[in-house]
């Protein structure tokens, strides 16, 4: 058993060490924001924040984030009003919704290591995550409005 | 789908040959007759607000159903609460079916809660969501019902209030008398005991007082659950005592375990059984493939388990399935004489008498949806019933397989739809839900099965692989006066039955015998081919490959004939008419999407319409900078026209798209947001198609697995500037959907850009990102 700390409570995961991280957060500690998509680390629909930084879930253990701080989309902001959440809401992105949360959850990332990125840096930030549906163009502006507020 | 390929198993199709127009009475009509009690006071007068006409919904299984106490109920604090029955993918029916509703009925959007239908179709009528039909089959019923609880609560505010009905206003969740004055909810109980007033008795909206029928003003209804990671799709659901599956399945289709060694599984921590699935008979139609299922204590125990299984897998009659070899032999199919299937004026004799003749071939791969959320389902099956929660595109299908599955009574299986983290026709078939009920019947607890991504690559349904040949026959003045198409790929029919190698009247209803254009020899033919792997249905269809080759095909001959492509096209399409297709060279079986064809005709003037307009609004004919290039292309799809005008900007080797203007008649434009985002999405997938989707064969197996080697196009790399140009009608021009045809255009539009940007032309998909 891991204790993990996830978006500020520490859990108790069961199962071995090198139990991946995502599995653990969806199936063991019940958080299903969190996506599979790919079990790769080639889509980005799993992504969360392992002390503040965009990891893709699938590719990491239990084990790797002991003691860590591990925020999911349940933990982003208490009432969903994340600056990057609003955006997309005033924006309209999601399709059928299902990269959404790794989305919102890199481009928090993002913005948090570079508050102003250039149009060019957010398409190069967003770029580990697919969206099939195709909200790309979408997603740009609403990270542009996130950091920027227009 | 599904219920047209049985009918085509059975042998000739039901024809939607009844031409009937139920509105016996117009507005006008009604205020003047003895059903004039009923006017509502504020609605504006109009005659035309709605006219019904039949639409192929009626010939669907279930069909559409009319009672608002089946889709709308009204709580005591007014709380309004409508049913969506169709699945939700991305598209936003589970949003734009309701509003319309809501708006009808005169209900405010931030008081109506949507729930989602169980598969039960005797009750919510048709929910095979596919085929763009969600609101070309559904927004009359919608706005009926809305109407009847409009009129139903109008009836009880008179009653209570001893005031006739014709002072009755129905406002904004509030219904007015003069000084009287009551919201939804005071009404409800005693509203929803009215009888339903029949079709002919009901007065609609004008369209100038829609809140949000046409506005684009709502948003999805799961927009802030899926932004904080609430929303609930397939894998989301949890039950007590849940068990999780992953499957090894057959590589190859048609093939089974011959022997397997689960010593290295049952050693993974967290696994706690190995079974093996045994699907008797061929696994045909949705039937899962079998396997070996490893059941776990958690998703990641039971993946780990499964991949750590040594299986020997037995010989299959496909595998000898190779996808280079495959596509050489339907080239040479392509080259020969197919079985004719329209043929209009004399082709032989056009082509025997050209000055010229000109001839292209395409081909395309096959293509796996890829959609974001794998299959994925959870099924529990207990003293003789069986519930189902998963993503399914048609849970009533569902529910009658899974039924069949397990040997039930279908009244015994309930099946809870999800949201579907897209579906694009993979999620059509139920295979994977199947396999949880199986596997829930087997070890008596609830079942999670999971498939990985490698999974849904390496076992789709897939679009078919094709080879497209077109040839015309030129008069001396450059006029075309012969075509002939032949066109070759493997059938979707394989998939449900022993089949001829030929398409059958769906496949080639997508944009093969329905070519448009106006040229007096033509022969519509198709080679054979069989099929080794199994084929389904993808966004768009067969439209794809025919769009692909068409398009390609006009912009080549323009090149050939010195011409401007639009121009060309202009040319081609000929005239303003309707195609006329029993005097056309038709055959009788002709398929128009399941639509009273008179209802939704092949309207040129709506195609070169929106040529003109996406060719306008995309700057067509301005000179362009060394290494770019604009292109177009045209196509009618699922009763709907579309055209893109995509640029191409050739930037270190490799093709990127600055911008696409697409222009779309839809009919009557519902939810210009979402027909937006449908059109966004369309030229995104549209470029994946174009430049990445291939799923190849090698001895039967598919070779691509993930995202690594099936590729998405992304962020760094997609249109990066969609602009959608909708063609407005009043409602009284059908309303047709988005879903699908959007797609079709793009490939080739790219096509046809990067043409003209390079010199360079490519003819088979996917073209690869490197010019």
């Amino acid at each position: 058993m891991t204790t993990v700390n996830i978006n500020g409570v520490d859990t108790a995961l069961d199962g071995p060490e090198d139990t991946t991280l995502l599995w653990a957060i969806r199936d063991i500690a019940g958080l299903t924001g969190t996506k599979f998509g790919c079990g790769a680390g080639l889509c980005g629909a799993c992504t969360i924040h392992v002390d503040g930084v965009a990891v893709r879930s699938c590719q990491a253990t239990v084990g790797e984030v002991a003691g860590k701080k591990v925020t999911t989309i349940e933990g982003l902001s208490a009432d969903g009003d994340h600056p990057v959440q609003v955006a997309w809401r005033d924006i309209n992105v999601p399709q059928c919704g299902f990269c959404q949360a790794g989305q919102i959850m890199q481009a928090a990332s993002l913005l948090n290591e570079n508050p102003n990125p250039s149009d060019q840096e957010i398409l190069e930030g967003m770029e580990g995550n697919i969206c099939r549906c195709g909200c790309y163009e979408r997603i740009t502006a609403a990270v542009k409005q996130a950091s920027t507020g227009i | 789908m599904l219920h047209f390929l049985e009918e085509a198993i059975k042998g000739a199709p039901k024809k939607a040959v009844e031409k009937l127009i139920v509105a016996k009475a117009s507005r006008r009509d009604f205020l003047a007759g003895a059903t004039a009690a009923f006017a509502i006071g504020a609605y504006a007068t109009n005659a035309d607000a709605f006219a019904r006409h039949k639409t192929g919904g009626d010939f669907m299984p279930g069909g559409v159903k009319y009672d608002p106490h089946t889709f709308i109920s009204i709580a005591e604090d007014g709380q309004v609460t409508i049913v969506a029955h169709r699945s939700e993918m991305g598209t936003g029916s589970r949003t734009t079916l309701p509003m319309v509703v809501a708006d009808e009925m005169g209900a405010d959007w931030d008081r109506v809660t949507i729930v989602q239908a169980e598969g039960d179709e005797a009750k919510y009528g048709n929910q095979n969501t596919d085929g763009s039909r969600s609101l070309r089959h559904h927004i009359q019923s919608m706005r009926q019902m809305g109407a009847s609880v409009s009129h139903m609560l109008a009836a009880a505010a008179a009653a209570k209030w001893g005031v006739d009905v014709s002072t009755v206003k129905v406002g904004v969740h509030e219904v007015t008398s003069g000084s009287n004055k009551a919201g939804f909810g005071e009404l409800a109980a005693d509203a929803m005991k009215q009888p339903v007033p029949e079709f002919e008795a009901l007065s609609f909206k004008d369209e100038a007082d829609f809140r949000y029928i046409g506005k684009g003003n709502v948003s999805i209804t799961d927009l802030h659950d899926i932004t904080t990671g609430k929303a609930i799709y397939g894998a989301d659901v949890s039950l007590p005592g849940m068990k999780f599956a992953a499957i090894a399945r057959p590589p190859v289709v048609g093939s089974s375990p011959l022997k397997y060694d689960a010593s290295e599984a049952w050693a993974t921590p967290g696994v706690e059984n190995v079974m093996g699935l045994r699907i008797t008979g061929l696994a045909s139609a949705f039937s899962p493939k079998g396997g070996v299922a490893v059941i776990a204590s958690n998703t990641d125990a039971a993946i780990k388990g499964r991949d750590a299984l040594n299986i020997e897998w037995g010989e299959s009659p496909h595998s000898g399935y190779n996808s280079e070899a495959f596509t050489a032999e339907m080239r040479a199919t392509a080259k020969e004489p197919g079985q004719i299937l329209r043929a209009e004026g004399d082709t032989v004799a056009a082509f025997a008498g050209a000055a010229k003749t000109f001839s292209k071939e395409y081909s395309q791969a096959h293509m796996a949806h890829a959609m974001m959320e794998p299959p994925v389902a959870v099924a529990n099956v207990t003293n003789g019933a069986c519930e189902i929660w998963a993503p399914v595109q048609s849970p009533g299908d569902c529910r009658a397989h899974v039924a069949g599955a397990l040997g039930m009574d279908p009244a015994n299986v309930k099946v809870n739809v999800t949201l579907l983290g897209g579906g694009f026709g993979r999620k059509s078939k139920h295979d994977f839900a199947t396999e949880a009920a199986m596997l829930s019947k087997k070890i008596g607890a609830p079942v999670k099965v999971q498939w990985t991504r490698e999974d849904d690559i390496q076992h789709s349904f897939y679009h078919t692989t094709s080879v497209e040949r077109i040839e015309v026959a030129l008069d001396a003045e450059d006029k075309v006066t012969g075509w002939r198409h032949n066109s070759v790929a493997p059938s979707i029919l394989s998939t449900f039955a022993p089949d001829s190698g030929h398409q059958f009247f769906i496949e080639s209803g997508m944009g093969h015998l329905d070519m448009p254009f106006e040229i007096p020899n033509i022969s519509v033919e198709n080679g054979k081919a069989m099929a080794h792997t199994r084929i389904g249905w993808f966004r768009a269809v067969s439209n794809i490959p025919r769009a692909w080759a068409i398009q390609s095909f006009a912009s080549e001959l323009a090149h050939d004939l010195g011409k401007d492509d639009v121009d060309m096209l202009m040319e081609l399409i000929g005239s303003d008419r309707k195609l006329d297709p029993p005097n056309q060279g038709f055959p009788d079986n002709f398929w128009d999407y399941g639509e009273v064809y008179d209802e939704y005709p092949i309207d040129t003037m709506r195609l070169k319409n929106v040529l003109k307009l996406a060719a306008d609004k995309g700057g067509w004919g301005r000179d362009m900078p060394e290494g770019e290039g604009l292109g177009i292309a045209v196509h009618r799809s699922f009763v709907t026209y579309t055209a893109a005008c995509v640029h191409v900007k050739v930037v270190d080797g490799q093709v990127t798209v600055p911008e696409v203007h697409m222009a779309v008649d839809c009919g009557y434009a519902a939810n210009p947001e979402r027909i937006r985002s449908q059109m966004e999405g369309a030229s995104v997938m549209g470029m994946t198609a174009a430049l990445h989707s291939g799923v190849t064969f090698e001895n039967g197996a598919a070779v691509e697995g993930n995202y690594n080697d099936y590729e998405m196009v992304r962020s760094t790399n997609y249109p990066l500037k969609t602009h959608t140009h909708i063609v407005e009608h009043p409602f009284s021009v059908h309303a047709s959907g988005v879903g699908e045809p959007g797609l079709p255009p793009i490939p080739p539009a790219i096509a046809n850009a990067l043409f003209h940007a390079t010199g360079v032309r490519k003819r088979d998909l996917p073209m690869g990102v490197d010019v």
